[in-house]
């Protein structure tokens, strides 16, 4: 494998007595679909949630792009192009649909107080940029339908598919999704596999948890299983879910 | 921006100026009490705009917005006063309250950024207390701000020749001190609608708005929560600032009392009641609660001289009574504000164009 886009080397996170990550460590490449799975209070999230600057490692860390990822601030994580979703929804839900992915290129755009105040073109141009690209987004994970609907009124599919569009909106490098086909039927579940086929294709990495296993191992290049916050086996789909040590833990007999 | 070029909205648009412009002279008719009335309405639509940037956009619960009224207005009377023989002009001494007050707005914010909702506000609700408190104490062992009793004699706006302070013949036309005030705060007015309008649909005020709806959410997408939420309350209290200041060259005098807990919530209860975050509907909460209790005033005691022949109540108490119970239906039959934000729906399918 060339070099990874992300490595997390003996991540650890503990809770009072509960160790919810023990010594993690993982490789993942670029332009892979990586999939994470486990059951559940395996760490997944946990494991994102460090990732993603929400939650200080107890110990180890990241290596993202080939520079260490400092775990203090969430916003920084992203600025360095690692995007993610929540597990129960988190939209901005008395905004638009639109205006939902709009925020999402704040990070990306760099108009301030006296730019909006006085409205010159670098700040109207930007602004109509960031609409343009917002509407084009909103069309990738096809809801442009329902660009001037409020977040909160979307049907949950759509909730899902407005939170991939939002982070799509930061241009990140790595895309983590935590549990997106949760409540689905086949056919959304279906459609989002082709989504986040697609957007492998266009060049971005994903990082996958999920607990629909046909939609893991049909989707990922490699897997990896956690269980009691350790890591029991990374590799890809076919060696992973013959393990007998994943079977016992997750899959079942 | 092509909504203004049409003929109904440029008429509409005329007529409010028209009527804008006039209304001090309509007011006058009644007294020039009426004026000064008016003038405060636009005075809290000022302050309720600035309030409405931090709790209707940032959704931080702010309970001691008076404070930074009271910064701005203790910083024009100190210095366009003779109780340090100090008399800078107005245009110098606004933006500098507005400087000072953004700093006690960042002085405010920095401790409170970690908290929300009930401790947000009761964090607030503290510093307001103290600055008052400061400002009723700071005459020992220096006498800063002349504790209760006040600073008086504060000087009047004046641009040039034309004091603020007494009635002027310009073209024929007499236009008396509140008048001049009144123009002077309708363009202050105009201004602050503006940048909250300008604001509301930018990269900050959607981050802003971000921050209210979600703020977990909001630092995953990239946002920098802590420099947005100080951002917001600076620039909501160089509002307040601004607003102190105008209030001190208007009033003549200051004293601490002004500044009592009562007012920061009547201010919060004009950005809610109105439909916080609306601007519209911010405005209509301001000029509703301001002249609402003035108008009952006026109007209590004579209706109960018609209807019964005489006092049965106290007009002073019957009109509190009254406006408490507005309040309170208000809350039970709008909970969302009198003028909320549209449900936007979606546009029909031949609209969708505009977004180009």
């Amino acid at each position: 494998m060339a070099e990874p886009l992300l490595q997390a080397n003996h991540v650890a996170k503990h809770f009072g007595g509960v160790k919810a990550l023990r010594d993690v460590s993982l490789r993942i490449g670029e332009g892979e679909i990586y999939g994470l799975i486990g059951p559940n209070g395996a760490g997944k999230t946990t494991f994102f949630n460090c990732l993603t600057g929400l939650y200080i490692p107890d110990g180890g860390g990241f290596v993202f792009a080939g520079q260490p990822l400092l775990a203090d601030a969430p916003h920084q994580a992203a600025e360095r192009g690692i995007a993610r979703t929540f597990q129960n929804i988190r939209l901005f839900g008395n905004m638009t649909a639109l205006e939902n992915v709009m925020v999402g290129r704040h990070v990306r755009t760099c108009g301030g107080v006296w730019g909006a105040i006085l409205q010159n073109s670098a700040t109207r141009s930007e602004e109509a940029a960031i609409e343009r690209r917002a509407i084009d987004l909103l069309h990738y994970v096809r809801i442009e339908e329902r660009a001037d609907d409020l977040a909160k009124n979307l049907s949950y599919g759509d909730q899902r598919r407005l939170e991939i569009a939002r982070a799509l909106a930061t241009d990140p490098k790595l895309l983590c999704l935590d549990e997106p086909a949760a409540g689905m039927n086949h056919t959304e579940t279906a459609e989002l596999r082709e989504l986040i086929d697609g957007i492998r294709r266009d060049g971005t990495t994903v990082l996958l948890i999920e607990h629909d296993v046909k939609l893991v191992m049909g989707l990922c290049d490699r897997v990896a299983v956690l269980d009691y916050g350790a890591l029991v086996i990374e590799d890809v789909p076919a060696v992973v879910q013959k393990d007998q040590r994943v079977i016992e833990a997750y899959l079942g007999a | 921006m092509s909504k203004w070029l049409n003929p109904r909205s440029a008429f509409g648009l005329t007529l409010i100026i028209v009527a804008l412009l006039a209304l001090p002279f309509v007011a006058a008719l009644g007294g020039q009490a009426w004026v000064r009335i008016l003038n405060f309405a636009i005075l809290y639509v000022f302050l309720a705009l600035g309030l409405n940037i931090v709790v209707g956009f940032a959704g931080l619960l702010d309970l001691g917005y008076i404070a930074f009224y009271a910064v701005g207005a203790y910083t024009y009377a100190l210095l366009a006063s003779p109780h340090f023989g100090l008399h800078w002009p107005f245009w110098v001494i606004l933006p500098c309250g507005a400087a000072i007050a953004c700093f006690f707005g960042v002085i405010l914010g920095s401790p409170t950024l970690k908290l929300r909702g009930d401790y947000l506000a009761i964090v607030t609700l503290g510093f307001g207390e103290i600055v008052r408190i400061f400002m009723n104490n700071l005459n020992a062992p220096i006498n800063i701000t002349n504790g209760a009793q006040g600073i008086t004699l504060i000087d009047p706006v004046a641009i040039g020749d034309l004091r603020f302070s007494t009635t002027t013949h310009i073209l024929g036309v007499s236009l008396s001190g509140p008048q001049k005030y009144y123009y002077l705060l309708l363009a202050l007015a105009i201004l602050v609608i503006v940048i909250n309008l300008r604001l509301q649909n930018s990269r900050i005020g959607r981050a802003w708005q971000a921050i209210r709806e979600d703020e977990i959410a909001a630092k995953a997408v990239g946002i920098n929560t802590r420099n947005l939420k100080l951002l917001a309350f600076a620039m909501g209290a160089s509002f307040g600032g601004v607003a102190g200041g105008v209030f001190s060259a208007m009033q003549g005098f200051v004293s601490p009392e002004s500044f009592s807990l009562i007012e920061s919530i009547m201010i919060l209860a004009m950005v809610v009641l109105g439909g916080m975050g609306h601007i519209p509907g911010v405005i209509l909460g301001a000029v509703l609660l301001s002249i609402l209790p003035e108008a009952l005033r006026y109007g209590v005691g004579p209706i109960q001289m018609a209807v019964f022949g005489k006092m049965l109540v106290d007009p002073e108490s019957l009109r509190m009574l009254i406006f408490g119970l507005a309040l309170v239906l208000v809350m039970r039959f709008k909970p969302a504000g009198l003028w909320p934000s549209p449900e936007r729906k979606r546009a029909a399918p031949a609209a969708g164009a505009s977004h180009g």
